[in-house]
């Protein structure tokens, strides 16, 4: 498993999307940074920069190396390998590269510029979200064998994971305006990792302060030690699922 | 060595294969032969487990196939259309599959040698014509010396003396006991190759015997004009 996986290391690496996908985040952190004379505000600024990016180029890069990779797949197919450890190569690979550039491009600034919790909180978030993105991505993948069309669905579950989601979030509160929404909203919350990871670093900048009776909520939530716990499960879980039920497809797909 | 027992696989609704049974033994050649979209591929690519049947089964050395993999170890797999990392080199190809086989003696190199792939070493697989890289899928199939060889359409793109070379490393692996198995429209090139000839139509075997049987049956002597009066009838 070691071995492919270094393999496709060294393949991605190669490519120069990846590099300047790093050089980007690099200097949109910096940029950020040295534009805001508070950091704090500079740490907000760089977060809606990332939940933008960090989704859109792990989902849309990941789906096409894997269907620029048909041959390779094929080919190691053929060679004495499990199914499993040639998928999970893949996705390792992916999501090490993937993690592996943001930290460079925008965790490098963070830890430069704000060192303490919310800081690294950003950072966790921010690698977590680029291999849920890659997970995500294998499944649309391994679920279409047209390029054209899977490279459609993932951008459109980008779309709706970043875009749509909120609102139909916004849709339903409005609908049962009548009725206590808030507790709901957690649960609900936790279906889309984008706006979980939104939430996670929120909390921890005084903004919260703003987002009115639900934000003290989410606060009194998400706040305590349960809610992060909780929080950071969900967004595991969002890796574990995609990557278990595209394993089990890719097992038996045709090639 | 390989026993395949009614296996049927679709496609939507076309039936690849229609309840396909055989069975090939060691020290064997085995030629598959049938028009186009006969099913050859399928059944090439059921025995290496990259297309799972609907039904039936596959068996190697009499464990079934199925969800296993290390029965791929003695197998040596040259594909119709060998497609590889475009980024990476020849020199760079041949090392991961040693790497991946974990196999650094006892290699079979003479395929690399014959084709003299050691001066291509440093040539990326996308800049190669499409015969150089037949070239380097059968010195792939052959390296790892494993007891089954599956060619799938192995002299197509070749210029003649490759693939004479090629024959010739067939008929010698053949002799050491190896079972190869090989699908091929060119059929004028398997007639001092092969002993056994596997005929498919439309998915279903049509009849598997030994190069005499059908040169008796048939009354032809060329395995052209035997699979052509086959064809007719």
């Amino acid at each position: 498993m070691k071995k492919i996986i270094k393999y496709v290391i060294t393949d991605i690496l190669r490519n120069r999307i990846v590099l300047v996908y790093t050089l980007f985040l690099f200097v949109a952190a910096f940029s950020v940074f040295s534009l805001e004379d508070n950091s704090s505000k500079g740490l907000l600024s760089l977060l809606n920069v990332i939940l933008i990016v960090v989704p859109l180029v792990s989902v849309i890069f990941s789906t096409i190396y894997v269907y620029n990779s048909a041959e390779f797949i094929e080919l190691l197919v053929s060679q004495p390998l499990k199914r499993k450890t040639i998928w999970l190569s893949l996705f390792g690979g992916l999501a090490t590269s993937l993690s592996i550039a943001f930290f460079i491009g925008a965790g490098i600034p963070v830890l430069i510029y704000q060192a303490n919790t919310i800081g690294l909180t950003m950072i966790a978030v921010g690698t977590l979200l680029s291999i849920i993105f890659v997970a995500i991505a294998l499944l649309a993948t391994v679920k279409t064998r047209d390029k054209a069309k899977g490279i459609g669905a993932a951008i459109m579950l980008w779309l709706y994971f970043s875009l749509l989601f909120d609102g139909l979030v916004l849709f339903l509160l409005f609908q049962f305006a009548d009725y206590p929404m808030e507790k709901p909203m957690i649960g609900i919350s936790a279906l889309n990792p984008i706006d979980l990871s939104r939430i996670l670093i929120l909390l921890q900048l005084d903004v919260s302060a703003m987002m009115g009776y639900t934000g003290a909520v989410f606060k009194d939530f998400f706040g305590t030690y349960t809610g992060i716990i909780f929080s950071l499960l969900a967004l595991v879980l969002w890796i574990v699922l995609p990557v278990w039920f595209s394993t089990r497809k890719f097992n038996t797909k045709d090639l | 060595m390989i026993i395949a027992s009614n296996v049927t696989k679709k496609f939507g609704k076309l039936k690849a294969l229609d309840d396909v049974s055989t069975i090939c033994n060691k020290g064997e050649c085995i030629a598959l032969i049938g028009p186009n979209g006969s099913g050859k591929t399928t059944l090439i690519k059921s025995i290496l487990g990259m297309v799972v049947p609907d039904s039936g089964f596959i068996t190697f050395k009499d464990s079934n196939i199925l969800h296993h993999w290390q029965y791929r170890d003695e197998i040596g797999y040259m594909p119709q259309i060998g497609r590889y990392p475009d980024n990476m080199t020849i020199g760079q190809v041949l090392d991961m599959m040693k790497d991946i086989r974990n196999k650094k003696n006892g290699l079979d190199e003479d395929l690399v040698n014959a084709f003299s792939l050691h001066t291509l070493l440093n040539k990326r697989m996308r800049t190669l014509s499409g015969g150089t890289r037949q070239k380097v899928s059968a010195a792939l199939a052959f390296l790892f010396n494993p007891a089954v060889l599956i060619l799938d359409e192995p002299t197509a793109g070749l210029d003649p003396v490759s693939s004479e070379l090629l024959k010739e490393k067939i008929i010698a692996e053949k002799e050491k006991g190896k079972l190869v198995l090989i699908t091929s429209h060119v059929l004028s090139e398997l007639d001092d190759l092969v002993t056994r000839i596997i005929y498919m139509q439309e998915g279903k075997l049509v009849f598997h015997k030994s190069i005499e049987a059908l040169r008796q049956d048939t009354g032809e002597d060329k395995l052209s004009k035997a699979i052509a009066r086959v064809m007719t009838n």
